[in-house]
């Protein structure tokens, strides 16, 4: 995505990104909840400059009936990239990196969404990426739980996710791009915050133990700094803008 | 009594200690989680969340207003707006002596006929069992379809019927209201049919508003003067 900048600086002698960010700070994010009229529920992100639209459908009939299940309802993810959302056309097409996040993304929802109060269902979720820059996944984690709530579907909690990192030898919070494709390491983090659980925890690079603990630890802080505007998203769209 | 309310999301603890858990919460330890954006509401010993939002889910005994998908020889399958499909059996209708020979479906009930049904059994193992065999039920022969958020069916009912009783009273038509969000109007004058029409919607999309019946009763008095 782009040629690597070699005289890039990823964090300076004050501490401050190559996008002018402190260490602790993620990117700015909006959430909206709603917007899709013909979806069941739905919810648009900024984050940064990824700008993901996400639409949920469901529960309803499942279609193969094979695939439904006696027990329990099912949750299908197609997370799909736009041709135009990176910098070079992207063929439409499923690639192997799109079917990994999907999967990725169904079972970081799955804790959280109580399927089993459906039996022979299925519960579907689009994501479509309109712009990507670093962090798609989490973003598009975070604005699927809120569309599936939009859409009222119970759940335990919702999701939040964010991804840590490190960069010059540095623990940092929301890996944006060029610190992805020039960093040490980038790890993925999925946190349901009332019930204090992980539900979605990748790792691309080297850390050590010490390192890896810091950088859950930051993970799990940001994923609250998410949840926050998660539930001001679903507060302004049904109990007004002021909330509770 | 309702102690108190709060708006709340997936994941907000409502309360802790001994209550019991109703409809759209769940007990984790001590604590009482909401599972759906909406109101909860705190009674003496149980709590519960009133959705805002979601699809109509079944419940035995509910009146539904259903259209009619197709038919089999034995039974009709009837949407029921909802993730799952009802299931009315031929004997509903002809009674015992229903014999898939002789009996055709379709002189009853067409693909696209509006009945109105209760669901009469569902569980999680089978498709909802709906029955018109009752006093109100049956086929809906006039009238238009306005379909509302399930969510929204009991704002509409209003306290006592109160909503509803002010809607019928104001434009003289006839409202039956289906659990499952669709609503039949019927009415003798193409006025009171739109004005009803009217005030439904405007009941889906304020559902949430404090003084919702004065504005419905406002703008009801205002429409007839005019």
């Amino acid at each position: 995505m782009g040629g690597r900048d070699a005289t890039m600086v990823l964090l300076d002698e004050n501490g401050i990104r190559c996008d002018g960010r402190k260490i602790d700070e993620p990117r700015k994010i909006m959430i909206r909840a709603g917007g899709l009229k013909n979806a069941d529920g739905s919810a648009y992100i900024e984050f940064g400059d990824n700008k993901i639209l996400v639409g949920v459908f469901g529960p309803r009939d499942v279609h193969p009936k094979h695939m439904s299940n006696t027990d329990t309802g099912i949750l299908r993810v197609r997370y799909h990239m736009e041709p135009f959302s990176v910098d070079e056309r992207k063929r439409p097409a499923p690639s192997r990196r799109e079917i990994e996040i999907s999967k990725v993304i169904k079972e970081a929802l799955e804790p959280a969404v109580m399927l089993e109060k459906f039996p022979r269902t299925a519960v579907d979720v689009f994501i479509e990426v309109l712009q990507a820059d670093g962090g798609t996944r989490c973003a598009a984690l975070s604005a699927a739980s809120v569309a599936l709530a939009d859409a009222g579907i119970p759940m335990r909690d919702m999701v939040a996710a964010i991804a840590s990192g490190k960069v010059a030898d540095t623990i940092i919070l929301d890996v944006n791009n060029e610190e992805d494709q020039a960093g040490q390491a980038d790890m993925p983090v999925g946190y349901m915050p009332n019930l204090k659980k992980i539900t979605l925890l990748q790792l691309d690079g080297v850390l050590t133990s010490e390192e890896y603990k810091k950088c859950v630890t930051v993970g799990v802080e940001g994923c609250k700094l998410v949840y926050e505007i998660q539930k001001q998203a679903l507060n302004d769209k049904y109990f007004g803008k002021k909330g509770d | 009594m309702v102690d108190k309310r709060k708006y709340v999301i997936p994941g907000d603890v409502i309360t802790t200690g001994p209550f019991r858990p109703e409809q759209n919460v769940m007990l984790v330890g001590e604590k009482i989680i909401a599972t759906a954006v909406g109101i909860s509401e705190i009674y003496d010993d149980s709590v519960k969340v009133i959705p805002l939002t979601g699809k109509y889910i079944p419940k035995i005994d509910d009146l539904v207003i259903a259209k009619v998908n197709s038919h089999t020889s034995l039974s009709w399958e009837l949407d029921i707006n909802s993730c799952y499909v009802g299931f009315l059996p031929a004997q509903d209708v002809f009674g015992r002596d229903f014999s898939a020979h002789a009996d055709e479906l379709a002189t009853k009930l067409k693909t696209g006929d509006l009945v109105a049904a209760r669901i009469a059994n569902f569980d999680r193992t089978r498709d909802p069992l709906v029955t018109i065999s009752d006093r109100d039920l049956g086929k809906i022969d006039s009238g238009i379809l306005i379909a509302i958020s399930p969510s929204k069916v009991p704002r509409l009912i209003g306290k006592r019927g109160s909503m509803i009783q002010m809607i019928e009273q104001a434009t003289n038509a006839a409202v039956t209201i289906g659990q499952n969000g669709w609503v039949v109007v019927s009415c003798d004058t193409p006025e009171g049919l739109l004005k009803a029409k009217i005030a439904i919607e405007m009941v889906n999309e304020k559902a949430h508003v404090a003084n919702l019946t004065d504005q419905v009763k406002e703008m009801l008095d205002k429409k007839s003067e005019s």
